[in-house]
């Protein structure tokens, strides 16, 4: 195995915008908002930045394709601006760049920004996209939350779980995620809710109703890397540096065999590993503080639980619903809200992981801020349960 | 001899109740609400004529992979998709014929199914008698109506196919006789959707009464059948007691006058002769006499004699078993949705563009119209759709994929959902993961579903259709769904149930 990029790559500074219905922001005031709190945070100027990576994955909405919309918003000094687009992982691509441009000695300070615009459509949901000419000949015209919504049916029928009793841990996982997001004053939805409110509200997609779907939403998020010894020499403090960077894209066993049963998310489990092995990470549960993980739906959730090993086989209905993954449980999960909560503006969401792993890290999480946390994990998934791209990334105090 | 080798028959699931559409419409023309009884076939919105005659081929066919005995395929039909692109060739793709079939359709009149029979056994006479060459008619059609018509209660929609050849023949063809006579009963000009009809009691008086008697006559004189020696009289009219008004004009005895399942089905059109052809011999015995009989532009009949050969062949479903399969449907605005009658409100996400790239669908048209797989020689790993490098853990192999039929092969639901979401013309939208027998998986949509039909281990077979509609350059795409497998179902209501 390659000796990968633990401890390799500083944070030097994150920024996000609000998130939610941002009628008043176009896709360029949005990542205004980011670059301005992440240069901010950094404390460089702009001459310093070596390259950029431009995260945005609907073409038909928001800035447009290439890497000219970043350059041109930004007024960045004519350096070179790549978009990278991978479903919902994009953000995390964008850093995996930008990180592997600053590990490699090609660039001493990178930023990476997602961008998404989603609320320039005219109806609620994400937009309808077109897979190219051959897909829409014989691929239902399925949108997001069915395909996810088959984890459920999946799940139910491999561990013999009543539909009920689902539902409630599913709904839980919601209403936790509500609660965290009433502490975030740039999260979308900021409303705590309650289960009856989720076990009656409309279904969107069998068993998924409205409060199992995160938000659709606009926003940006950026973030600024580069390497420790740079960070330090610049009088940086609590460095939180990148422990595993790991990206897994499936190859058709999911859909090309018949052997996987639908019930969980293969390239989760290959990355994870891959990420704990270059993490030097054991035992996930015991020295994971938080994690910040896909929450598209609630079941998403719940099943990559058992995905990263946070909870075993089968039991993650069980520790859903004793509160493991609640603020005051043994692994926050959402600290910030989540996908369901602070929102899910498609190609920043890997980027407002990091954003809220650093304010966690270096204490600087406000009402939401956790005891001393000193590992996190951000878990972003692009596509859907049966062919998908899905990132993880670990991040600590340096040393940690 | 040379005469029929195989039928089958089609009806879509859905039937409609006439009382809910005499209901409905009882404000505006209360004169029909007499005509409240029973059930008519309605097609689902992803079902047309092309859908249903190949579901009737199927039924004829049965799962048999070789299917290289059919050297001709007829489609006859007043309302087939495409005016230009050849329906039946489509037909032949779903049903994986080989290329070098002669195909054609026809259409033109309400007799042109029985045209198509004559024609195809023409056909097989040309081949010769030492060939297993046959000819496969199908019939099919799905035809429009104004609301508020009495068509729209007596019509349905449905299909049919027959194998006509000389080899195994169970019902051998003894003669027959076509008029063409100009005679405007109905007509629907080119382009326009709607038939327009003449009065009744001249059709009955002038038309059917004066030209009918003389086709069959001819027809039994040259087959030396006596009318009295005939056992099954079908003879396809919506309007009430024809048939047996028919039968006694020309010798037939009442009780040979077959069911024209009037209240169940409704008067299918092209296909309905045939479809009535289908259900009578299943039932039929050696020995029996069979005339078939359609109006239309003239006059057709054709007499058969029932042989012993009858009882080896079974459809796969037969009509009896569509007409088992039925669930009574009360809604009036679902019937005119589908039937393009009704335009409901699709909200943004039903702009979406359903354009399809034509170079795209002829490259994979056998993967998309005959649901061919490829199966990997070294792994027997089913892959769709077909690819060049297979799966295999480790070592991914290339080159090694054999095409692998999955359109006769039942499957499993492996995890689903139904959604409200997207635009769907018959809501909630089901889909999901589909294991295949024998190996392969598909997402794909279920169609002929109602909510709780579906979970996950429900057992599916595979249903040719649409999969979407180009509204904006009037093309329709085919593909395949999924459907329940339903053995018997359950019986439609009686009518006021």
């Amino acid at each position: 195995m390659a000796a990968g990029i633990k401890d390799k790559v500083a944070i030097l500074g994150v920024g996000c915008s609000k998130f939610g219905e941002r009628w008043d922001a176009s896709p360029e005031d949005l990542m205004v908002e980011a670059y301005n709190e992440a240069m901010a945070d950094a404390g460089i100027a702009p001459e310093q930045l070596d390259a950029a990576w431009f995260s945005t994955h609907m073409d038909d909405v928001g800035t447009g394709r290439g890497g000219t919309p970043m350059g041109i918003a930004l007024r960045l000094p004519n350096i070179g601006v790549t978009r990278v687009e991978n479903f919902c992982a994009g953000g995390s691509e964008a850093f995996r760049a930008a990180v592997y441009a600053v590990a490699a000695g090609a660039c001493d300070i990178a930023i990476a920004l997602g961008v998404e615009k989603l609320k320039d459509t005219g109806y609620g949901g994400l937009p309808v996209t077109t897979p190219g000419t051959l897909i829409p000949q014989w691929y239902p015209n399925a949108v997001a939350p069915a395909n996810f919504a088959q984890l459920a049916s999946a799940y139910q029928r491999r561990h013999g779980i009543d539909a009920a009793l689902l539902k409630r841990a599913i709904s839980r996982v919601s209403i936790k995620s509500h609660a965290n997001g009433a502490k975030n004053p740039k999260a979308h939805l900021q409303k705590p809710i309650t289960e009856e409110q989720c076990l009656k509200a409309p279904t969107i997609a069998e068993p998924l109703g409205l409060f199992d779907c995160c938000g659709v939403s606009d926003g940006a998020a950026a973030v600024i890397v580069t390497r420790p010894d740079i960070a330090r020499a610049m009088g940086k403090r609590d460095l939180v540096t990148f422990k595993a960077l790991q990206v897994s894209t499936s190859n058709g066993w999911e859909m090309h065999s018949n052997e996987w049963d639908g019930s969980y998310v293969h390239t989760a489990r290959i990355a994870a590993r891959r990420a704990y092995a270059e993490a030097g990470i054991t035992n996930p549960r015991a020295q994971i503080s938080m994690s910040e993980v896909h929450d598209c739906f609630s079941i998403t959730e719940l099943v990559t639980m058992e995905d990263l090993g946070l909870s075993a086989e089968g039991q993650a209905v069980r520790d859903v619903l004793d509160g493991v993954f609640d603020a005051d449980g043994a692994v926050p999960c959402q600290i910030d809200g989540g996908l369901k909560c602070f929102g899910h503006p498609i190609g920043a969401s890997g980027i407002r992981m990091l954003y809220e792993m650093v304010l966690q890290l270096q204490g600087r999480a406000g009402p939401r801020q956790l005891k001393n946390p000193t590992i996190g994990l951000t878990h972003n998934l692009g596509g859907q349960p049966s062919q998908n791209v899905c990132a993880i990334s670990i991040l600590g105090l340096e040393g940690a | 001899m040379i005469g029929i080798v195989g039928y089958g028959g089609y009806l879509p699931r859905l039937r409609l109740s006439r009382r809910a559409v005499v209901e409905a419409n009882a404000w505006y023309a209360p004169g029909l609400l007499g005509k409240g009884r029973g059930t008519r076939a309605l097609a689902n919105w992803d079902e047309d004529s092309l859908t249903m005659a190949v579901a009737a081929a199927r039924d004829l066919l049965g799962p048999a992979d070789d299917r290289s005995r059919v050297r001709h395929v007829l489609l006859a039909s007043t309302t087939l998709p495409f005016a230009d692109r050849l329906n039946a060739g489509v037909a032949c793709e779903a049903l994986t014929l080989a290329d070098d079939v002669q195909a054609l359709d026809l259409g033109g009149s309400q007799r042109v199914a029985l045209s198509a029979v004559a024609q195809a056994l023409a056909l097989v006479k040309a081949e010769g008698a030492n060939t297993a060459a046959c000819a496969l008619v199908l019939a099919a059609d799905s035809r429009q109506t104004r609301p508020a018509s009495a068509q729209e209660l007596d019509y349905g929609d449905g299909a049919a196919a027959l194998l006509l050849g000389s080899q195994g023949v169970i019902a051998e063809y003894l003669g027959g006789c076509a008029l063409t006579v100009d005679f405007v009963d109905h007509y629907r000009q080119a382009g326009e959707d709607i038939d327009y009809h003449w009065e009744e009691r001249w059709v009955r008086d002038e038309g059917i009464g004066k030209l009918m008697p003389r086709a069959i006559g001819a027809a039994l004189a040259q087959a030396g059948v006596a009318a009295a020696q005939i056992d099954h009289f079908i003879f396809p009219s919506s309007f009430q007691k024809m048939d047996q008004q028919l039968a006694k004009a020309c010798g037939v005895r009442a009780e040979a006058v077959a069911d024209a399942l009037a209240d169940s089905v409704g008067d299918t059109g092209a296909p309905h002769a045939l479809l009535l052809l289908a259900r009578v011999l299943q039932g039929a015995q050696p020995g029996q006499h069979v005339l078939v009989a359609q109006f239309g532009s003239g006059a057709q009949a054709l007499v058969f004699r029932v042989t012993e050969a009858i009882a080896q062949f079974r459809p796969s479903v037969g009509v009896d078993g569509w007409l088992a399969r039925g669930a009574e449907e009360r809604n009036y605005t679902k019937f005119l949705s589908f039937k393009d009658q009704l335009r409901l409100e699709r909200g943004m996400r039903g702009e979406q563009d359903r354009k399809t790239a034509l170079s795209t669908a002829y490259r994979h048209k056998a993967a998309i119209l005959g649901l061919v797989a490829g199966r990997c020689s070294v792994t027997g790993q089913v892959h769709f759709p077909p690819s060049r490098i297979s799966y295999a853990q480790g070592k991914p192999l290339q080159d090694t994929q054999l095409p692998h039929k999955l359109a006769d092969r039942q499957g499993t639901v492996l995890s689903w959902s139904a959604e409200s979401l997207s635009f769907h013309r018959a809501p909630p939208h089901h889909y999901g993961q589909v294991d295949f027998d024998g190996g392969g998986r598909i997402l794909m949509e279920f169609t002929d579903v109602a909510k709780g039909d579906i979970a996950s281990g429900t057992r599916v077979e595979m249903h040719f259709r649409i999969k979407d509609l180009d509204e904006l350059r009037g093309y329709t795409r085919y593909f395949w769904k999924a459907v329940p497998v339903r053995s018997t179902g359950t019986p439609t209501p009686k009518a006021g149930d």
